[in-house]
């Protein structure tokens, strides 16, 4: 059966039309792959003679493992935003004599093969051979190899609890920052020490391997928690009928003043407040409002003038490229239709431009507090929105005529939580870097202000040749036209 | 008014429509039958520019379909349930086409009001995402789109299929009224020969992407067609044995 499984995987994978249409992008994601393990290789063996020279008088296997729970914190994070269920249309296989509980262990078993716990790997064999080398004892490290291995395991799935519980509340983020709030402000406030706790209760089961079978049960509690949640799932009108959901209209009149992209923008907006999908872009932009907060307290990065346009471009411009990526995708469900109405193209993609602008600009006008920490970094977030306005947001809706793959915003597949993944983020990167790279050398050859002048400029040309460059761009999307409907009816 | 020259749709050197010449005057009930792959929806497809004709071309009002839009505000259409827009509710779903038709909101209301039969309760005021409705209620939805903005021209695929016996019957007045009037050409296709003979002044018979009848209805009709399959499926039973 798990034979079977496996080819429908394959083959729903290499014959999908996204994957033949972009091999750019998934070269591009081996080659992350690539760098995160050589970078944890690195680690692994490095890690060692480093914690010798900066904690001489501790012994570096306690320091490690003192460490492990703001790993598992950060871990719960990034796997949170990055790694999802797989995926398996199952529909098809209910009525087949297959036994519901073999699918969901299938689903299960294979998330276990997930990059993101063989990572972990390239850092935790290397690591433990060097302590070998150093002399610990071989059944203490092969015990601690093995824990670190459960505790992988456990965070994966944990991190599925916690991705289904957030997937029924309206609040999607809450769950998680529930778990990691409480978890981190137990260990803050000194409560509970959870590093001491975390890490000696480690080095004790490295110590007396017997223990080994705690974390085993836990892991094994983590999974029995999935199977059950996955397993009620499992029914048609569970996930066919879900939940009728009575319509809450509001007001939208007041976008009529912008003319004749009224009736888009108004659709757009809808598309956004009633699909759970779209839905959590507006907690992500929460989240992005808050992300200067990770460097701007820091003295450390204050004089780090050349990281300013990059945090601004993703504090302003977190919407913009989050939804801007996948114009059109959003409106691929009805794709036909709207190539068969009495629309103009031009209409349409503005309206989505318009979009984006107002999110720019009121992204923008919130990140002023940030003021707070420094004129510079407010000049610097003013320079990167215009720079958003002016060039990313074209740039990304010329990069939508790519776009190949359908979103399924009625959410009929039982396993699909929120549906984005790495590549998401990856997509975004050039659209922040550049405009670093821009600064950071300008910065570094005449000074603040004229990096800052030359990324409102580049701003201000893009939104004076605005009615240029969507020409260009609706061309392209008119000659793209049929492949778009061509895929956007392919399902998966 | 819909004039199809030398049209024809290959997939990988498979044709699977080829029409030498087919023309549909204007106002005219236009019915298109055949079995499973015989070319109707990618017609309808050709038709409305959502796929691109490998020779030749169609014409309608004297504009080619695949080289301007200009045949839009005329033309309305609903091929299938991709054709709605899951997140709205069908009110909302209404002015939204409205709105690309140059309707206001009491023009819409004003048509959609006629269709209180058809709908029968289950569509307007009723709170619900077009979503959330059963296959036969979205169909309705999206054929009573399809009217919105006076079009000149109606494309409906397959209008009858998941619908209830009582629908249907209301469906067919529907359509035989529309063709009363002046001008509104209709072309629908349908597996349902009693259906079509009803309501159509002309059916073309596809078979295997080509014209193999092209009758004008009589009450002789639809024994002519129900012969013509018949002998399909009877030829190609011989066939296996």
């Amino acid at each position: 059966m798990i034979k079977h499984f496996l080819r429908l995987q394959w083959k729903q994978y290499f014959r999908s039309s996204y994957w033949q249409k972009n091999l750019a992008l998934n070269i591009l994601l081996v080659f992350f792959a690539l760098y995160f393990i050589v970078v944890f290789l690195a680690l692994g063996f490095g890690l060692l003679p480093i914690l010798k020279k900066v904690y001489p008088d501790q012994d570096p296997f306690e320091v490690v493992n003192g460490f492990i729970f703001f790993w598992i914190i950060a871990d719960l994070m990034i796997r949170f935003f990055l790694q999802k269920l797989p995926v398996m249309s199952v529909k098809p296989l209910l009525t087949l004599p297959v036994k519901r509980s073999t699918v969901v262990h299938y689903v299960l078993g294979k998330s276990a093969f997930s990059f993101f716990n063989f990572l972990p790997l390239f850092a935790i064999v290397p690591f433990g051979i060097m302590l070998g080398v150093e002399g610990y004892g071989a059944v203490l490290v092969l015990t601690w190899m093995f824990t670190m291995i459960l505790i992988v395991l456990i965070i994966n799935f944990l991190n599925f609890i916690i991705e289904a519980f957030s997937a029924e509340t309206e609040l999607s983020f809450l769950p998680l920052i529930a778990v990691v709030g409480t978890l981190y402000a137990l260990d803050y406030f000194n409560v509970v020490s959870m590093t001491t706790l975390v890490g000696d209760g480690i080095i004790g089961i490295a110590n007396h391997p017997i223990l080994i079978l705690i974390p085993l049960a836990i892991l094994l509690a983590c999974y029995a928690f999935n199977f059950k949640i996955l397993k009620d799932k499992l029914f048609l009108d569970s996930s066919l009928k879900s939940k009728v959901t009575e319509v809450k209209a509001a007001d939208l009149s007041w976008t009529k003043r912008f003319g004749d992209i009224a009736p888009f923008m108004q659709l757009d907006l809808k598309l956004i407040w009633r699909n759970k999908r779209t839905k959590s872009m507006v907690f992500i932009m929460v989240i992005g409002l808050l992300y200067g907060l990770f460097f701007y307290p820091q003295p450390m990065y204050r004089d780090m003038v050349w990281l300013f346009p990059f945090i601004g471009i993703f504090v302003t411009g977190i919407f913009l490229i989050n939804f801007g990526q996948f114009i059109p995708a959003w409106d691929s469900g009805y794709y036909k239709m709207l190539m068969s109405q009495n629309i103009k193209y031009e209409q349409y993609l503005r309206s989505k431009f318009i979009l984006m602008v107002l999110s720019v600009v009121i992204m923008f006008v919130l990140s002023i507090p940030y003021v707070y920490f420094g004129w510079k970094i407010l000049v610097a977030h003013f320079a990167a929105a215009i720079y958003n306005i002016g060039v990313n947001s074209h740039v990304i809706l010329y990069g939508g005529s790519f776009n190949r793959k359908k979103i399924d915003l009625n959410q009929r597949a039982a396993f699909n939580y929120q549906g984005t993944g790495a590549v998401q983020w990856i997509i975004g990167l050039p659209l922040m870097i550049l405009p670093m790279l821009i600064f950071a050398l300008v910065n570094w050859l005449a000074g603040f202000e004229s990096g800052v002048a030359t990324l409102i400029l580049l701003g201000i040309a893009g939104i004076v040749l605005h009615k240029k460059v969507m020409k260009m761009i609706t061309q392209r999307y008119l000659d793209a036209k049929y492949k778009m409907i061509d895929a956007f009816s392919q399902d998966s | 008014m819909i004039y199809t020259k030398d049209l024809s749709k290959s997939y990988n050197g498979t044709t699977v429509l080829n029409i030498e010449e087919l023309s549909i005057p204007k106002g005219q009930s236009f019915g298109l039958v055949g079995n499973n792959g015989a070319g109707k929806t990618t017609y309808f497809s050709l038709l409305l520019d959502l796929i691109k004709p490998t020779t030749g071309n169609i014409t309608t009002n004297d504009i080619v379909v695949d080289q301007s839009e200009d045949w839009k505000p005329f033309t309305s259409s609903f091929i299938d349930e991709s054709f709605l827009i899951g997140y709205l509710t069908p009110e909302e779903y209404f002015y939204f086409i409205g709105d690309l038709r140059g309707q206001n909101k009491a023009d819409v209301d004003a048509l959609t009001s006629q269709f209180e039969d058809f709908f029968n309760g289950e569509i307007i005021g009723k709170k619900k995402y077009l979503r959330d409705l059963s296959k036969g209620n979205q169909k309705k939805a999206g054929i009573v789109a399809a009217l919105i903005g006076n079009p000149e021209v109606i494309v409906l695929d397959e209008p009858f299929a998941n619908l209830d016996p009582t629908t249907q019957i209301r469906l067919k007045q529907i359509l035989k009224d529309l063709a009363q009037k002046q001008g509104i050409t209709i072309l629908i296709s349908s597996h349902d020969l009693m259906h079509v003979t009803d309501v159509c002044e002309r059916i073309v018979v596809l078979e295997k992407g080509d014209v193999i009848m092209d009758l004008e209805t009589n009450p002789k009709t639809l024994k002519e067609l129900e012969a013509h399959f018949a002998s399909n499926a009877f030829s190609s039973a011989q066939e296996e044995e």
